[in-house]
C-alpha cells in the first residue's frame, strides 16, 4: 500500500466515525431526514466561505457552513411552528432552496471557483492527500485528514462529557427539561456537531455519502442492540468496515471512492435487516410462523379442555371439525406431543396435568393481560413475548 | 417526621419546606397554544402534604398545568412558586411523571437505566452517575416490585410495568412533591393498587402528589384533595368538601350525578 493509499482510508475511517456519532443520535430522535437537510444547505456556505477565504479547507470556511447547517434547523422549525405544513414538508421546502442558492452561486461564478456541482454531491476522497498541510515547511499530511481528526476528537468529548444529557433528553424531552437540562440546548448542541461533521465530511465524500454514513450505520445497529453504547459502538465499527472494504471494493472497480462506501453501507444494512437475530426479517418471520402455530396449538388444547365426551376428541373428529388441513393439524399435535401437553390413546386425545394447567394460565392471561403469572413460559413460547 | 424530612431536604440544593409556607403557589397563569389559551388565568394554592387529583375533561389542560407549573411549557402570563421560590431554583425538590405514551419505549435502554435517568437531576451537567445512584435506583425498583426486570430491554414490559418503572425514577428523585400525568391509564388493576398504595405512602411521608386522574369512580377513594379544571379553575380543595355534583356539573358541562359515593 502507498501511503496515498493509507490516508485515504484513515480518512474514510475517521469520517466514518464522525458520522455515526451524532448519526446515532439522529436515528434515535427520528431525525435521519434533517441530516439529509443539513448536508445539501450547507452548499451556500461553503460557496460563499470559498469567496471568502480561497480555500475548500480554511476553518472559516467550515464554521460559515456549520452555521448554514444550524440555520437550516432552525428554519425548519420555524416553518414547522406555523403548524400550516408538517415536518417532512419543512425539510423538504428549506433545503432544496439553500441547496439551489448553492448551485447558482457555483454556476455563477464558475470561472473563478475551483468547485463543481459533481464534486460538491459526491466528494472526491482520492484527491485527498494532494492537498496538503505545511506547518513550519514540513508535510504533516493531508489537510482533510487533520480537520476530519480535530472534529472527531472534539465529537468524542462532547459524547463522553454529554452523553447522560443527550440519552435522557433524546429518551424523554419531557423528563429533562424539569431536571434542568435544557431540551433545546441539548438539541441544537447536536444540530452543531452533526453541521460542522457534515462540513468536515463534505469535501472527502460529498452530500450524499455524509446522510449514508449518519444514518445507515445506526439504522443497522438498531437492529442488532438493545443497549445505547453498544449501539453506538456498533455503529461506529459498521462506519469504519464500510469505510475499509468500501475503499477495496472501489480499488477494485477502478471506480468512485464514495460510491463504493455508499454501497458497501447499503449492503451491510440489507444483511443486517435480514440476519438480525431478533429484529432482522427473517427472524420476524419465523416468529410470526411461531406464533400462528402457538395459537392453534391453544385453539387445539382449549377445545380438548372444554370437550370431556371422547367423541370431540378422536383423531379424526379433530382434523374435520376444527378445520384444519391435515398437515397443520399434525403440526399443532406434533408441538402439543412434544410438550407433554396431550395424549394419545387409541386414537382418543386427552389433555395432561400439564397441558391442562398451560392452557388454564394462557386463557386467563389472554383474558387478564396480567404478565406475572407467565414469566415463565415466555422463554418457551413467542406468544407471550408481548 | 418533619425534622426528618427536613434534614433530608436540607442535603439538596432547594429550600426545604417550612411551617405555612404552600407547596405550589400558581397566579394567575395563562397559557396558550397558537394564541389560542389552553389554562386561563389559574390561581392554584396546594399545601404540603396532600394527595391531589386534577380532574377534567379532555382538553381541559390538566397535562398543560403540570408543565406549565415545572417549566416545560412558558406560560403568557402568570407565575409559579415552589414551596416560595421559582420553580429553576427548586427543582431537586420536584418529581415529574410525564404521560407513559410521551415517550419512544423502543429506546435501546434498560429498566434500571431508566430509572437511573430520575438521579440525574441531582448530578447536574456533565457529571456521571456512579455506584450510589445504582444502589438507589435498584432500591426505587424494588419498592415497585421490579427488581427481577431491572436488565430487560424497556419494549419487553408490560404497559403497568412501564408505569411502574415511570414511578420508580420518579421514587428516585427523593423529591417533595411528586407530578404525575395520568400514572394510571392503561395498566392493569394490580398495579393501580400497587400505584396507589405507593402514592399513599408518599403523603404519609410527609410528601404533596399531584396527579392528572381521568377516573373519577376513584377519586374520593384514592385522594383526599381534588382540583377541578376546565381551561379555567372550577374548584380547590378537600374532596370531602368539594368533590360534589354541582362542581362536576360546572366542570364537565352535563348534569353530573355522584351516584359513586355511596
Amino acid at each position: 500500500m502507498s501511503s496515498a493509499q493509507i490516508e485515504i482510508q484513515l480518512i474514510a475511517c475517521l469520517v466514518a466515525v464522525a458520522c455515526a456519532i451524532p448519526g446515532t443520535f439522529l436515528v434515535l430522535r427520528k431525525m435521519a431526514m434533517i441530516s439529509d437537510a443539513i448536508s445539501h444547505s450547507i452548499l451556500p456556505g461553503i460557496v460563499i466561505g470559498f469567496f471568502i477565504t480561497q480555500d475548500l479547507n480554511s476553518p472559516l470556511l467550515i464554521l460559515l457552513a456549520a452555521i448554514t447547517g444550524v440555520i437550516t434547523v432552525t428554519l425548519v422549525e420555524y416553518v414547522q411552528k406555523t403548524g400550516l405544513v408538517k415536518e417532512d414538508t419543512a425539510i423538504g421546502l428549506v433545503f432544496p432552496l439553500l441547496f439551489s442558492i448553492g448551485v447558482i452561486l457555483i454556476a455563477k461564478n464558475a470561472n473563478d471557483v475551483h468547485l463543481d456541482v459533481d464534486a460538491v454531491l459526491l466528494g472526491e476522497l482520492a484527491f485527498a492527500p494532494f492537498d496538503r498541510l505545511f506547518i513550519g515547511g514540513t508535510d504533516v499530511g493531508p489537510k482533510s485528514l487533520w480537520i476530519i481528526g480535530i472534529i472527531l476528537i472534539v465529537t468524542i468529548a462532547l459524547l463522553i462529557a454529554f452523553f447522560k444529557e443527550l440519552k435522557i433528553s433524546t429518551f424523554d424531552a419531557g423528563l429533562s427539561a424539569s431536571l434542568g437540562f435544557s431540551p433545546m440546548l441539548i438539541h441544537y448542541g447536536l444540530m452543531t456537531v452533526s453541521s460542522v461533521t457534515t462540513v468536515g465530511a463534505f469535501d472527502a465524500v460529498g452530500a450524499i455519502l455524509v446522510v449514508a454514513l449518519m444514518i445507515a450505520p445506526a439504522a443497522a445497529a438498531y437492529l442488532l442492540t438493545t443497549d445505547l453504547k453498544k449501539l453506538l459502538a456498533l455503529a461506529i465499527l459498521f462506519g469504519i468496515f464500510s469505510a475499509l472494504s468500501g475503499y477495496w471494493f472501489a480499488h477494485w472497480l477502478d471506480a468512485s471512492i464514495a460510491g463504493s462506501i455508499t454501497t458497501m453501507l447499503g449492503v451491510l444494512f440489507l444483511m443486517v435487516y435480514l440476519f438480525a437475530p431478533s429484529k432482522g426479517l427473517i427472524a420476524v418471520m419465523y416468529r410470526e410462523k411461531q406464533q400462528r402455530i402457538e395459537v392453534l396449538l391453544l385453539t387445539f388444547l382449549l377445545h380438548l379442555k372444554n370437550h370431556d365426551e371422547e367423541r370431540e376428541r378422536h383423531v379424526n373428529h379433530l382434523n374435520e371439525h376444527i378445520n384444519w388441513q391435515k398437515i397443520r393439524s399434525k403440526t399443532v399435535l406434533d408441538l402439543a406431543l412434544k410438550n407433554n401437553m396431550v395424549s394419545i390413546d387409541n386414537n382418543i386425545v386427552s389433555l395432561t396435568e400439564k397441558g391442562d394447567e398451560f392452557t388454564s394460565k394462557a386463557i386467563n392471561y389472554i383474558i387478564t393481560n396480567e404478565d406475572a403469572q407467565i414469566e415463565d413460559m415466555k422463554d418457551d413460547f413467542f406468544l407471550f413475548r408481548g | 417526621m418533619k425534622e426528618v424530612q427536613n434534614k433530608n431536604l436540607g442535603e439538596k440544593n432547594g429550600t426545604p419546606a417550612s411551617a405555612g409556607v404552600l407547596a405550589v403557589k400558581v397566579d394567575d397563569l395563562t397559557v396558550a397554544y397558537n394564541y389560542k389559551p389552553v389554562l386561563w388565568d389559574i390561581d392554584l394554592e396546594i399545601p404540603e402534604g396532600v394527595l391531589m387529583a386534577i380532574v377534567g375533561p379532555n382538553g381541559a389542560g390538566k397535562s398543560t398545568l403540570i408543565k406549565a407549573i415545572l417549566g416545560i411549557l412558558k406560560p403568557i402570563a402568570g407565575s409559579v412558586r415552589i414551596y416560595g421560590k421559582p420553580y429553576d431554583s427548586q427543582r431537586s425538590l420536584v418529581a415529574y411523571v410525564p404521560q407513559k405514551g410521551s415517550v419512544d419505549w423502543d429506546f435501546p435502554t434498560t429498566a434500571l437505566d431508566v430509572v437511573m435517568m430520575g438521579t440525574y437531576g441531582n448530578l447536574g451537567w456533565i457529571k456521571r452517575p456512579g455506584q450510589n445512584e445504582k444502589k438507589a435506583a435498584l432500591e426505587a425498583l424494588e419498592k415497585v416490585g421490579m427488581l427481577p426486570f431491572k436488565n430487560r430491554q424497556i419494549s419487553q414490559l408490560s404497559g403497568g410495568q412501564q408505569q411502574r418503572i415511570f414511578l420508580a425514577r420518579a421514587l428516585v428523585q427523593d423529591a417533595s412533591i411528586y407530578f404525575m400525568d395520568e400514572p394510571f391509564q392503561g395498566v392493569d388493576a394490580t398495579t393501580e393498587i400497587a400505584i396507589i398504595n405507593i402514592l399513599k405512602e408518599l403523603r404519609k411521608a410527609g410528601k404533596t402528589v399531584i396527579v392528572v386522574h381521568h377516573d373519577l369512580q376513584t377519586v374520593p377513594e384514592y385522594f383526599d384533595w381534588v382540583t377541578f379544571l376546565n381551561v379555567k379553575k372550577i374548584a380547590t380543595g378537600p374532596v370531602k368538601d368539594i368533590f360534589n355534583d354541582d362542581n362536576l356539573t360546572k366542570t364537565y358541562g352535563i348534569n353530573y350525578k355522584v351516584s359513586i359515593q355511596e
